[in-house]
């Protein structure tokens, strides 16, 4: 029975074999293993072997021709004269076909334009957790197969207008969550349009700008962004509802609190002579209170190191021409900070002039808009409260502000022997993407040379 | 210097009459048309991956296997030949090389690893040398057992540098484990020459350094195997503990079917042939017991008849089901 | 109950199996005679016999080689690598043959056998003796790998990997062979698979394994102390893997930190570190962090080797970071 010899694929590489020459001839009586021809492949020339006995009947490529593997390349039978017309058919209609077995470069599929993810409603989230061991084709495999099962975790999702998901609780990813710090979001007051629920980076910065998720389908239902988790009145409690003053504070404090990076340099500051200096004045009859000091001092010593006086604008930083700072003033109900402009200019008689007519103003609730804001430097003092030490936040966008603690007599080393003197400790709060702690030391330094020499305040 | 034992100069097994030599005429004859079908089908990537015949080594298996039917054999990956000689069918062998899931393991192992476990054939390993010191504990365990039966473990020259192989002597040794180890010495680790891989050209001495009865003798004669394989596993089976036989023998092909052997001297291959166990055997029948050639003739055509059969099967079977993909992973829990 | 060291409790359990099958034998350097290189197998030569408690030449190849080639022709061996450091010259046996056999075969041939012996730290015994081998055959499909701290654990697992149809990869500690634990009279079997919590907490999952269990265990308490409930997950099973019980664990609490012995790279933890973030990334509020050995070869001398490996000031460390962010 006549069949095809064809042109073995030598190697997974090999598309094509050159015949190179033919070690039988037509008519010949092959036997098991014998060598029918030599071709040249891709890679080297190799002898092509017979497995069968047979008898090759017909020559099907001649030497020097190109074939491409499993080609028929021959016709091998039981004898010499056996009809093959049939396969000679076939071997021309094989030949006829255009190049089927070399691929054709098809051209590249257009890519689909990347659509931005449209947020979906949170629809699948699972409801209980639990594990799905791996199965394979509806097939429950050995659990020594470490293939990754399916685990599914039950979460609550946000709804509007409900309680927050507590913390540890919400199903978001780090993205999300970082996302949330920054902006100060709860993040579990968010919508999450992520699979399962799942609340994304865009949705906390949707949720910060106040934006409601634009659903696929569904309308877009109202969110109520929240600040901070509510309580809720017992009976007896009272509920003060916030002044603009209240809301104020509120807002600006926590975004200080929340944006800035701080950090805290504390100094304590030898007051013995500034408490003789101020007792001097005060016997020429100068009222100067250790607080204009303290103030006159920031105010050289923000001459001396401009680079503490500036604000953080994201792209720069602003440094101010101006040294005009604020000085908080406690009221019923809050705070103000009215500003002693030029404080590094100024005179100390003239700065304590100045503090008194501002205090009374703003106790009086009198105070222009001018005059509280635009401060470049803030002082906070809490002394004649008896606080000894405490850190004060950010006045944003200031970049630093000083808390000044009460002024108390001690016991101190002086010439290697304890004695009392005056010591008095202040808190700076520097905003670390505009100050160093190397440089918020030297301003405190220069401070320090204020206070500890109130002389050379000047006039 | 201790004077080791060796074998009886016959086994108890009396000479072939026609229709046994007839037989393991037949048997080598199927290997070599069986292997000549797996060359085919491997040039027609029909078979894939490696592929390593055993044309040339046939009379050792088959020789072999008259002694030790009922025995635990063990080989290495040049084993379509030895399966075949066990009785592993040539369908099953096919099949499995074709990949298919009616093949002897399933499709799961290929050309290198054949399994029959009602045929007591126990592989099939790719690691060379590394399955002798498992066939010491088939022994250790049909010792225990106290079956009566042998371990037989093939491997190759090269495996006999192994310290597997080294270790697996050792333990056979001083356990007395019934255990016939034989090196089909064909000359050729892969690509090098023997005498290039070992100081000393026969591997059965490697026998002495553990005290373990040995022999070496050429293989192209499969009466000769027969009784000396015999011997041993007679010796093996009376509990006298293992033995190594250095059967010297010569494979026609390449190591596999991606080696071309041009490694081999000129003329080697054609002085070998001469050494041709099917033609030893042929002529045998012929001159001494005066086998027609009418009778080898048929004898040829019922072969082919069952290797063209054994190609069709493997040919038309099915793929393994995917869906069986992990179920050789683990053996299930036993109930 | 009793209270038993740890090399009683595994050779109870050895004892206990091979009461009640022929076909049981341990075999391995020193087991017989000497009574076991670390007293495990002691007195079982005079129970069982010579040719059930076997005594072999140092050559791991072949008698692991020979426990593979017993158990495809139907016994159970016990084969004990001195130390798994010595494990390495057998590793083909172990990985090429152990694990693979029963698929080449097409399920043919299955291999029940067990190694063990003694795993990874002890104390100044150099780097070649000091090698954990966890990561090594974890990571073979066709292999089963245990271990415990306890001896309650190590007596049920050791017979659940006994019964096993599977090779068993049975992870020790010479270090611990000593250490008491109860032990209940009765028979019992701890499936291999399922992990225990040694300790339940609320803030975050310490997952480990074998004897590093007792720094964690140190830890613990020192973290409930400073106000940090930790949940001890003793994964116990390595392959299979207890999913079930570490993923809950994290949900519950959303944070992990794992603790092995071993190096830090492509190690277990490694592993089911990646699997915790696949199943529990919605709920993660930290990265999962891990302990391990620094990433040098085993030290000899004792300030070195503390500074490797895991202690309860590095798992104080990572809790605390885990905690942070």
């Amino acid at each position: 029975m006549a069949e095809f010899f064809e042109m073995p694929q030598a190697s997974p590489t090999m598309e094509v074999g050159t015949v190179l020459s033919w070690k039988k001839a037509e008519g010949d009586t092959l036997a098991p293993q014998d060598v029918l021809a030599e071709v040249e492949t891709d890679k080297a020339a190799m002898e092509i072997e017979v497995f069968d006995s047979a008898v090759l009947v017909k020559i099907l490529a001649q030497e020097g021709e190109q074939v491409p593997a499993g080609q028929p390349i021959a016709i091998l039978g039981s004898s010499a004269d056996e009809d093959i017309s049939d396969l000679m058919r076939q071997f021309e209609a094989i030949k006829s076909k255009p190049a089927s077995s070399t691929p054709t470069a098809e051209p590249a599929a257009t890519p689909e334009p990347i659509t931005a993810q449209q947020p979906t409603p949170a629809s699948t989230a699972p409801t209980e957790t639990g594990l799905a061991p791996f199965t394979w084709q509806g097939k429950a495999i050995d659990d020594a197969i470490m293939e990754m099962p399916t685990f599914s975790v039950a979460l609550p999702t946000a709804t509007p207008g409900a309680a927050p998901i507590p913390a540890g609780k919400v199903r978001s990813s780090p993205a999300a969550r970082a996302a949330a710090r920054a902006k100060g979001v709860n993040l579990g007051t968010v919508i999450g349009t992520g699979p399962r629920g799942r609340v994304t980076r865009a949705d906390v910065l949707r949720h910060a700008a106040g934006v409601a998720p634009a659903p696929a389908s569904a309308p877009a239902p109202a969110p109520a962004p929240r600040a901070v988790p509510l309580p809720t009145p017992n009976p007896g409690d009272e509920v003060v509802p916030n002044t603009n003053m209240r809301k104020t504070i509120a807002k600006r404090l926590k975004a200080a609190y929340s944006d800035a990076p701080v950090f805290f340099l504390t100094r304590q500051f030898d007051c013995d002579t500034m408490v003789a200096f101020r007792n001097g004045l005060k016997a020429e009859g100068k009222r100067v209170s250790y607080n204009d000091i303290v103030l006159a001092a920031c105010g050289r010593a923000l001459r001396d190191v401009p680079d503490v006086n500036a604000a953080w604008a994201d792209d720069s930083i602003i440094k101010r021409a101006a040294v005009d700072i604020g000085m908080a003033v406690a009221l019923p109900g809050g705070l103000i900070t009215p500003v002693i402009r030029e404080a590094d200019k100024k005179s100390l008689e003239d700065i304590a002039t100045d503090t008194r007519a501002l205090a009374v103003k703003a106790k009086d609730g009198k105070l222009a808009p001018n005059e509280y804001t635009g401060s470049t430097f803030t002082i906070s003092n809490l002394g004649m409260k008896g606080i000894e030490q405490f850190t004060a936040i950010l006045n944003p966008p200031e970049a630093c502000i000083l808390a000044v603690g009460a002024m108390a007599e001690e016991p101190v080393i002086k010439d290697g022997s304890v004695t009392v003197g005056w010591r008095m400790k202040v808190t700076l709060t520097c905003d670390h993407r505009v100050v160093d702690g190397a440089l918020g030391a030297d301003f405190l330094d220069a401070v320090r040379q204020y206070i500890e020499d109130p002389s050379k305040l000047g006039g | 210097m201790t004077q080791l034992q060796a074998l009886p100069d016959k086994s108890s097994l009396p000479a072939p009459n026609a229709e046994e030599l007839t037989h393991l005429y037949r048997e080598m004859l199927l290997i070599r048309r069986v292997e000549e079908l797996a060359a085919k089908a491997y040039t027609q990537r029909k078979i894939l991956g490696f592929c390593h015949l055993y044309i040339g080594q046939e009379s050792v298996a088959v020789g072999a296997a008259v002694s030790t039917m009922d025995d635990y054999w063990m080989t290495a990956y040049r084993e379509h030949g030895q399966a075949m000689a066990k009785g592993v069918s040539p369908r099953s062998i096919m099949a499995e090389m074709f990949g298919k899931a009616t093949g002897s393991s399933s499709g799961q192992g290929g050309s290198m690893h054949l399994f029959d476990k009602e045929k007591k054939f126990m592989g099939g390993y790719g690691i060379v040398g590394g399955h002798v010191p498992l066939a010491t504990g088939v022994a250790w365990a049909a010792k225990q057992r106290k079956e009566g039966r042998v371990c037989v473990c093939f491997f190759g020259d090269g495996a006999a540098n192994q310290g597997a192989f080294f270790e697996a002597l050792c333990l056979a040794q001083l356990f007395k484990l019934p255990v016939v180890f034989i090196c089909e010495n064909n000359f050729y680790a892969m690509g090098t020459p023997l005498h290039r891989q070992s100081a000393v050209t026969d591997m059965s001495l490697r026998a002495l350094g553990v005290g373990m009865v040995r022999e070496q003798f050429e293989g192209f004669d499969v009466e000769l195997v027969r009784d000396r394989v015999a011997a041993a596993s007679e010796f093996a089976r009376a509990g006298n503990g293992p033995v190594l036989l250095e059967i010297v023998t010569y494979r026609h092909r390449g190591h596999s079917m991606s080696d071309p052997a041009k490694y081999r001297p000129d003329g080697e291959l054609d002085e070998k042939k001469k050494s041709d166990p099917l033609a030893i055997t042929k002529a045998r029948l012929i001159d001494d017991f005066g086998v027609s050639e009418e009778v080898i003739q048929t004898i040829h055509d019922d072969i082919e008849k069952e290797a063209q059969d054994a190609w069709q099967f493997a040919h038309d079977s099915p793929e393994p089901d995917p869906s069986t993909l992990y179920d050789y992973t683990y053996a299930p829990q036993e109930a | 109950m009793a209270m038993i060291q740890i090399r009683e409790a595994l050779r109870q359990a050895m004892q206990e199996e091979m009461r009640k099958d022929e076909s049981i034998f341990l075999m391995g350097e020193e087991v017989a005679q000497y009574n076991g290189a670390y007293k495990v197998s002691q007195g079982m030569l005079e129970e069982f016999g010579e040719d059930r408690i076997v005594d072999t030449p140092i050559a791991e190849n072949g008698f692991a080689g020979l426990g593979v080639g017993a158990a495809m022709a139907g016994m159970r061996p016990i084969i004990e690598f001195m130390t798994w450091n010595f494990s390495l010259v057998a590793f083909d046996q172990v990985i090429n043959s152990a694990s693979k056999i029963y698929q080449m075969s097409g399920g043919q041939y299955s291999i029940p056998i067990v190694f063990r012996g003694p795993n990874g730290l002890a104390e100044n015994l150099g780097s070649q003796h000091s090698t954990s081998v966890d990561s090594l055959y974890a990571h073979f499909p066709g292999l089963k790998v245990v271990t415990y701290a306890t001896a309650y654990d190590a007596k049920g697992l050791l017979k659940a990997a006994i019964r096993d149809p599977n090779p068993v990869v049975f992870l020790e500690s010479e270090m611990t062979y000593g250490i008491k634990g109860e032990v209940p009279d009765e028979e019992y079997v701890i499936p291999l698979g399922k992990a225990d919590i040694k300790r339940p907490g609320k803030d975050v999952t310490l997952i480990t394994w074998g004897k590093q269990l007792f720094n964690v265990q140190k830890a613990a308490e020192q973290l409930a102390s400073q106000g940090v409930d930790a949940e001890i997950v003793d994964l116990r099973s390595l392959r299979p893997l207890d999913h079930e019980t570490i993923f809950n664990s994290v949900v519950k609490t959303g944070r992990a930190v794992v603790i092995h012995e071993g190096f830090l790279f492509a190690g277990v933890g490694a592993e089911i570190t990646a699997r915790i973030q696949e199943a529990c990334f919605d709920i993660l509020q930290a990265p999962v962090l891990r302990v391990a050995n620094r990433d040098v070869p085993q030290p000899y001398t004792t300030n070195l080797e503390k500074l490797v490996v895991p202690s309860p000031e590095r798992i104080l460390q990572a809790v605390q970071q885990v905690m942070e962010r």
